[in-house]
């Protein structure tokens, strides 16, 4: 019966069907702040595919994404605040400054391995946050940006409205998804999975590690990026705690949650969890003794989150129901010789 | 084929390599054998291009390779196996192999984001060579299983499979049978000829004798980082040096 349900969901008209939920969503939703509620989850899921690409794909765990969010918010409210710019040239130059930015902090970052790559991250988001919260000549510090440029509209279509809004996100959204799948399912997916198995195989593959590894971190930081201006396009209003690490390890919890390196995982993750903090507000900080414990025992017993423990029960569901059954015979069979060889030793 | 000339490694003032030369003929299996910390995997690391030689130079067909990053040491056809290899456990056997005839292809992130002709192309190589790999080590039947619900024995045949998938005119193979039966070394010995018989040179460290001495053509044998012998098993088997290496005498005997 449940694998009924799961192959129903594995079918491609179930992205249809999905897609035709979050169009319809505004008209279910009870209020406008539950349209707001979603339309920011879509974001943070943006950035989150973001962080899929580089940790959960190419296996380099990297802290400093709440970082580069905050630098797509910065670079699209700087333009359209202070510089005049409107906001679709704005957006284009928060995607470029990422992306550079991405490559710079890339190419030395990269260098380094596994939990040096982390704390050097780290410390890379931390950085961005100083350089926001004192830089103020330039970021305004500790007031933080106001009175950024909603999206220029067209026709009846006003992107300060959150409906409209919702609908645009949802479109990134789509695309973000579209991408990921298309990349993963390709040449180069399979080539940062080699790296996440190993350097040190993946190089004996053939494999340029480095500009593999900077071409999936600019992605990220590209992901990143996007996020972060459509979420100054939203709120309006940006300050130096969008660059907080807390955002970093939200975004590593949804990842987590939701199944890191698939390719539903994050939008199960940041979707869920974003609904249920919401649910969970009258709990105020006290959320968390209940977050914690849960985030354990999924680490503990469901590493791959949602996503992956649904993909691998399915796989072995499938296994066990197809027909002839060679595979089980030849295993007891392997069996048998490992036994009659070690009885004969 | 891989010609090796007075190769050293040096880590701080332990040479672990120190001066060997050797010649590994095409379509020859090659051993190289020797106590544990002999310097055997790193003497692969270093013809691989994974460590850089402290002094010395490694041909191949000719070609100076010595201090060639790795990934183009494999594009020129050195393919190898590592004592343990990571893969992914939670995907199939085939998916798992695909990536091995990566560098054989092109194709970047512009063919991912239009679907370009060449990038349809070159996975459907990909995937070919992926099967055809795992037909060659006798895995066809596992292809659709995860990693992860394998035996031991076929991880190891499926590590085969992603070196062969990368083309490779030789492959370097790091203890292909250890932590296997005597019947599955057998079989393993088998898959090494077939290797042969299909035009590749193996290169393979190892410590089982009984599979060397009847599998090999040629062998090396280091001690402490230098080649203190060389040739047919016939002629390893009776040398004095190679015996005392290895039952040990004198100041060896403590370690």
């Amino acid at each position: 019966m449940l694998y009924k349900i799961g192959t129903l969901l594995m079918k491609p008209g179930a992205k249809l069907v999905l897609l035709a939920l979050a169009i319809a969503f505004p008209f279910m939703a009870s209020n406008e702040y539950q349209v707001y509620v979603m339309a920011s989850a879509f974001v943070w899921a943006i950035a989150v595919y973001g962080l899929n690409i580089i940790t959960g794909y190419c296996g380099q765990l990297n802290l400093a994404h709440g970082g580069f969010f905050a630098i797509g918010a910065y670079t699209l409210g700087l333009l359209t605040a202070d510089a005049g710019w409107s906001f679709w040239p704005a957006f284009i130059a928060a995607l470029v400054m990422s992306a550079v930015l991405g490559f710079l902090v890339g190419i030395v970052s990269l260098r380094l391995k596994e939990h040096y790559f982390a704390i050097f991250t780290l410390c890379v988001g931390f950085i961005i946050y100083l350089l926001i919260d004192k830089w103020e000549g330039l970021t305004h510090g500790a007031i933080g940006v106001r009175d950024i440029a909603a999206p220029n509209g067209f026709g009846v279509v006003d992107f300060t409205d959150t409906t409209p809004f919702y609908y645009l996100v949802l479109a990134f959204l789509v695309f973000a998804i579209w991408f990921m799948g298309r990349l993963s399912r390709s040449l180069l997916g399979r080539t940062f999975l080699a790296i996440r198995n190993g350097d040190e195989l993946a190089q004996s593959l053939g494999i340029n590690l480095m500009r593999n590894k900077i071409l999936a971190f600019v992605l990220s930081t590209v992901y990143a990026g996007m996020a972060g201006a459509l979420y100054a396009g939203m709120v309006r209003i940006v300050g130096p705690e969008e660059a907080n690490i807390n955002h970093t390890f939200d975004m590593i919890t949804y990842l987590l949650v939701g199944g890191i390196g698939t390719l539903t995982g994050p939008l199960l993750g940041t979707v869920g969890i974003v609904w249920i903090t919401q649910s969970l507000q009258f709990l105020e900080e006290y959320r968390m003794i209940i977050f914690g414990p849960l985030l354990v025992l999924l680490v503990i017993f469901a590493p791959r989150g949602i996503s992956g423990s649904f993909l691998t029960w399915m796989h072995h569901k499938a296994q066990s129901l197809a027909p002839g059954k060679k595979r089980k015979h030849s295993k007891v069979t392997a069996d048998q010789k490992a036994r009659e060889a070690e009885s004969n030793a | 084929m891989l010609k090796v000339e007075h190769l050293t490694k040096m880590f701080g003032g332990l040479a672990a390599v120190n001066d060997v030369s050797v010649t590994f003929e095409a379509g020859k299996i090659n051993a190289i054998i020797g106590p544990n910390g002999a310097g055997k995997s790193t003497f692969f690391n270093l013809i691989s291009g994974l460590y850089q030689p402290t002094s010395g130079r490694i041909l191949l067909d000719g070609v100076d390779v010595t201090n060639m990053p790795s990934d183009k040491v494999a594009r020129l056809g050195v393919g190898r196996t590592f004592q343990t290899t990571n893969l992914f456990e939670q995907a199939t056997v085939l998916d798992n192999l695909i990536v091995g005839h990566r560098l054989r292809t092109r194709s970047g992130l512009w063919d991912v984001l239009i679907n370009s002709k060449r990038l349809q192309r070159e996975e459907k190589a990909a995937r070919d060579k992926a099967q055809e790999a795992l037909e060659f080590v006798e895995l066809g039947h596992v292809a659709d299983q995860f990693i992860a619900d394998i035996t031991q024995e076929e991880r190891k045949r499926v590590a085969f499979a992603l070196a062969l998938a990368t083309d490779p005119k030789i492959v370097l193979l790091d203890e292909p049978a250890a932590g296997v039966n005597p019947e599955e070394t057998e079989s393993f010995a088998a898959l090494m000829r077939k290797m042969v018989d299909r035009g590749l040179t193996v290169c393979l460290i190892e410590h089982k004798m009984d599979m060397i001495m009847n599998l090999a053509d040629k062998i090396m044998v280091l001690d402490h980082g230098e080649k203190i012998a060389e040739g047919t098993p016939e002629e390893i088997r009776n040398n004095p040096v190679v015996i005392e290496a290895y039952l040990g005498g004198g100041d060896d005997a403590a370690a």
